[in-house]
C-alpha cells in the first residue's frame, strides 16, 4: 500500500485512539487518551521525561499492546491482538526512534530494508536490487552526496545527524503515510538540526502525516500544525502553535506546570 | 566521523586474517614435522574424515553467537541423539529411521532450547547449561552408561551413503585419493549452504540485527521470539548430524563422544573472527578457525608435544584470538586498555593530597 493508493480510498485522521490505557504491571503509563492524527497533518507531542510520550509512540506502532481502548487506522478499527510492528509497516506507518533503529554494525543496504526485505521465494535475498536502491535512497532522497558513505558503510562509522537520515529515508522510502519522528534532533548539531527541520517540512509537502516528539520547544513550534502535551500518562493541554510565538508558548506551558 | 576505513571494508575478503594465518600455521608445521605434513595423507584420509563434525557444530554455533547466544548443550545433544540413532540401529535394525530418529531428537532439543530463551525468556547461557545436563542425563539413562560397537555397520547404505570413501582409485593401495571421506562432501555442502543461508536469507540477516541488538531487531519489525526458536533448531539439527557421523565414523556409540567438542567449537568459532557481542560473523572464519584448532593436536604431537602441551596451546590461541579481536572490533575497549596501562606506568607511588600528577593521564 503506498500514499496514492491510500488517498484515493479516503479517510479523514491516518490514526485515532480512543480510551486507551497501558499499564506496565501496576504502574499506568498511559490514561485513557484520546487523540487523533489527520491526514496530513504535522501533530507535535511534547512532555517530560517519563510523560509516556514513548509508550504512546509504541503502543501506535504495535511494539506494546494497549491494556484496553481502542486503534483505527485510516478510520478503521484495528484487531489489537494481531497488531505487530509489521502490521504497522503494512499499514504505511513509520517510526525513527532516537538511536533504536538502526542495526550498528549492520552495512546500509541490510538497515534500509530489514524486515522487509527483497526476497525469493526461497526467502533468499536479492542483494544486488537492495543495494540499488539503497544507492538511490542514498544519493535522491536523503542527498548523501560524496560524503564518503557509501550502502557497504555500517552504521556505527556515521554521525548522529546521519543516522536519522538514514531512518528518514528509509521512511520516506516505504512510502509511509504516517512517519513518527521520536526526538530526531536529540544530540544534533545546528546544521543537522536545520537539515531534520526541512525534512519534517517535506513529510507535510508530500501529503504525508508525521507524530514529532520533541524537547526543543522552538524546533516543534517550527513546524508542527498542532501540539498536545502528556503529562504522566495523560493529554493535558491541546494547541496550535501557529497562533501563538515561541515565547508565549514556553509561558503557557509553564503555567500549566505550576497548576498541576 | 572518520569515512576513511569504507574503501577498506569493500575489498576485504571474508575471513582473509584467519587464511593467512592457518597457511602460517600449516607452513610452520611443515617445518617441524614434515614427514607428516608434507604429505596429503594428514589432509586427506586423517583430516576429511575427523573435522566434519567440528566444522558442522561450529557452523552452528557461528549463528548462535551471531544472534548475540550461547549454546552449551550441543555435547550432550550428540550423546542423546547418537544414542538414539546407535539404539535404533544396533538392537533395532531400523537403519536408515535411526538416522531421521537422530536428526529428530537434534531438532527436538533444539526447539526446546529455543523456546526456554525466547518464550520463557531465560539467558542462553543458563538456559543450555540446563538442558545440557538434561539430556547427558537421559542419555546415559537410555544407554544404560554402555557404549555400542557397531561392527559390521560399513557394509550398511547408511555408512556408505554418510561417512563412506569416494569411490576414487583402489582402495586397498591406500593411496591417499582413495581415502578421501564421503563426511567431509557432506559437511562443505551444508556449510556452503549454511553460508547463504547467514549471508543471502532472510534468516541470516534477522540473526545478524538480533545480535546486534534485540530492540532494534524487534523495532524494525523482525519476530525475534520466532528467529530465536528456529536458530536453536538449527543448532540442534547440526548436533545431530555430528552425532551421526561421528558414531559411524567411530563404528561406536560412547556417551561422553561429544563432551570434548564445547570449547573446541567455541574456539573455532571465535578464532575465525565472528564478534563475541554478536552481529558480526563468518563462517568462512569458523570454517579455518576449525582447521587450525584440529591441526594444532597432529601438529604438536608430531613435533614431540605431549596431549597437555596441545591443550594449553588451544586455550593459549584462543585467548590471543579473543583479545585481538575485542581490541580491533572496539577501539573504545582499546583506547580504555591503553588508558588503564598508561594511567599504571605514570600514576607510580603514591603523592601528597593535592599535588597534581606530573603528567596527565587519560580520562582526566
Amino acid at each position: 500500500m503506498n500514499a496514492a493508493t491510500a488517498q484515493s480510498v479516503g479517510f479523514s485522521d491516518i490514526v485515532r485512539l480512543a480510551g486507551v490505557q497501558k499499564f506496565f504491571g501496576a504502574v499506568q503509563a498511559l490514561r485513557d487518551i484520546n487523540l487523533s492524527v489527520g491526514r496530513n497533518e504535522i501533530l507535535g507531542l511534547i512532555g517530560d521525561n517519563g510523560a509516556g510520550k514513548s509508550t504512546l509512540i509504541k503502543t501506535i506502532t504495535g511494539v506494546f499492546k494497549p491494556t484496553s481502548g481502542r486503534i483505527f487506522i485510516r478510520d478503521k478499527e484495528i484487531d489489537l491482538d494481531g497488531y505487530s510492528v509489521g502490521k504497522a509497516h503494512d499499514l504505511s506507518i513509520e517510526t525513527v526512534y532516537q538511536d533504536k533503529s538502526l542495526g550498528e554494525k549492520q552495512p546500509l543496504w541490510r538497515n534500509f530494508f530489514v524486515g522487509r526485505q527483497i526476497v525469493n521465494r526461497f526467502g533468499f535475498i536479492n542483494v544486488k536490487k537492495e543495494k540499488e536502491v539503497a544507492a538511490d535512497i542514498l544519493l535522491n532522497t536523503i542527498g548523501f552526496r560524496g560524503a564518503g558513505i557509501s550502502v557497504d558503510s555500517t552504521v556505527q562509522l556515521l554521525s548522529g545527524g546521519e543516522r536519522q537520515g538514514i531512518s528518514i529515508g528509509r521512511a520516506m522510502h516505504f512510502n509511509s503515510d504516517l512517519i513518527i519522528l521520536d526526538e530526531p534532533t536529540a544530540a544534533l548539531g545546528v546544521k543537522e538540526v536545520r537539515k531534520v527541520l526541512d525534512f519534517v517540512r517535506r513529510i507535510k509537502e508530500s501529503g504525508r502525516a508525521s507524530i514529532y516528539i520533541e524537547h526543543n520547544l522552538a524546533h516543534v513550534h517550527e513546524v508542527a500544525d498542532r501540539l498536545i502535551v502528556l503529562d504522566r500518562g495523560e493529554v493535558v493541554a491541546e494547541m496550535r502553535p501557529h497562533e501563538m510565538t515561541v515565547a508565549e508558548l514556553t509561558e503557557f506551558l509553564i503555567d500549566l506546570q505550576q497548576k498541576r | 566521523m572518520p569515512h576513511a576505513p569504507h574503501s577498506r571494508s569493500l575489498t576485504r575478503i571474508e575471513g582473509l586474517p584467519i587464511i593467512v594465518v592457518s597457511i602460517l600455521i600449516i607452513g610452520l608445521f611443515m617445518v617441524t614435522a614434515p614427514s607428516v605434513f608434507l604429505r596429503p595423507e594428514i589432509y586427506t584420509s586423517t583430516m576429511m574424515s575427523t573435522v566434519p563434525p567440528l566444522i558442522l557444530l561450529a557452523t552452528g554455533l557461528t549463528f548462535v553467537i551471531a544472534a548475540g547466544e550461547i549454546d552449551l548443550s550441543f555435547p550432550s545433544i550428540i550423546g542423546f541423539s547418537g544414542c538414539a540413532f546407535a539404539i535404533l540401529f544396533k538392537l533395532h535394525d531400523l537403519g536408515w529411521i535411526a538416522i531421521l530418529a537422530a536428526l529428530a531428537a537434534g531438532i527436538m532439543i533444539g526447539f526446546i532450547n529455543g523456546v526456554l530463551v525466547a518464550k520463557v525468556g531465560i539467558p542462553s547461557f543458563i538456559a543450555t547449561l540446563g538442558t545440557g545436563f538434561f539430556w547427558n542425563g537421559m542419555a546415559t539413562f537410555w544407554s544404560g552408561g554402555k557404549s555400542y560397537a557397531l561392527r559390521g555397520v560399513e557394509d550398511s547404505s547408511v555408512y556408505q551413503v554418510i561417512v563412506g570413501r569416494l569411490p576414487i582409485g583402489d582402495p586397498s593401495t591406500y593411496a591417499w585419493y582413495t581415502q578421501i571421506s564421503v563426511q567431509s562432501i557432506w559437511a562443505m555442502l551444508i556449510v556452503i549452504f549454511l553460508w547463504f543461508v547467514l549471508n543471502r536469507h532472510r534468516f541470516g540477516e534477522n540473526l545478524l540485527f538480533i545480535g546486534d541488538s534485540n530492540e532494534v531487531a524487534r523495532v524494525v519489525g523482525v519476530d525475534v521470539d520466532r528467529e530465536k526458536i528456529k536458530l536453536f533448531t538449527l543448532m540442534g539439527a547440526l548436533a545431530a548430524v555430528a552425532a551421526i557421523m561421528l558414531t559411524l565414523e567411530d563404528r561406536n556409540y560412547f556417551g561422553n563422544q561429544g563432551q570434548g567438542y564445547l570449547l573446541l567449537a567455541i574456539a573455532s568459532v571465535l578464532i575465525g573472527g565472528t564478534s563475541i557481542f554478536g552481529g558480526k560473523a563468518t563462517i568462512v572464519g569458523t570454517v579455518f578457525g576449525a582447521i587450525i584448532i584440529y591441526l594444532m593436536e597432529p601438529g604438536l604431537v608430531a613435533a614431540g608435544a605431549t596431549g597437555e602441551t596441545v591443550q594449553i596451546m588451544r586455550g593459549l590461541v584462543f585467548l590471543i584470538a579473543v583479545v585481538f579481536y575485542l581490541l580491533v572490533e572496539e577501539p573504545a575497549r582499546r583506547k580504555a586498555l591503553f588508558g588503564r596501562l598508561t594511567f599504571k606506568s605514570s600514576s607510580g607511588p603514591a603523592r601528597p593530597a593535592g599535588e597534581r600528577p606530573a603528567r596527565p593521564t587519560q580520562g582526566s
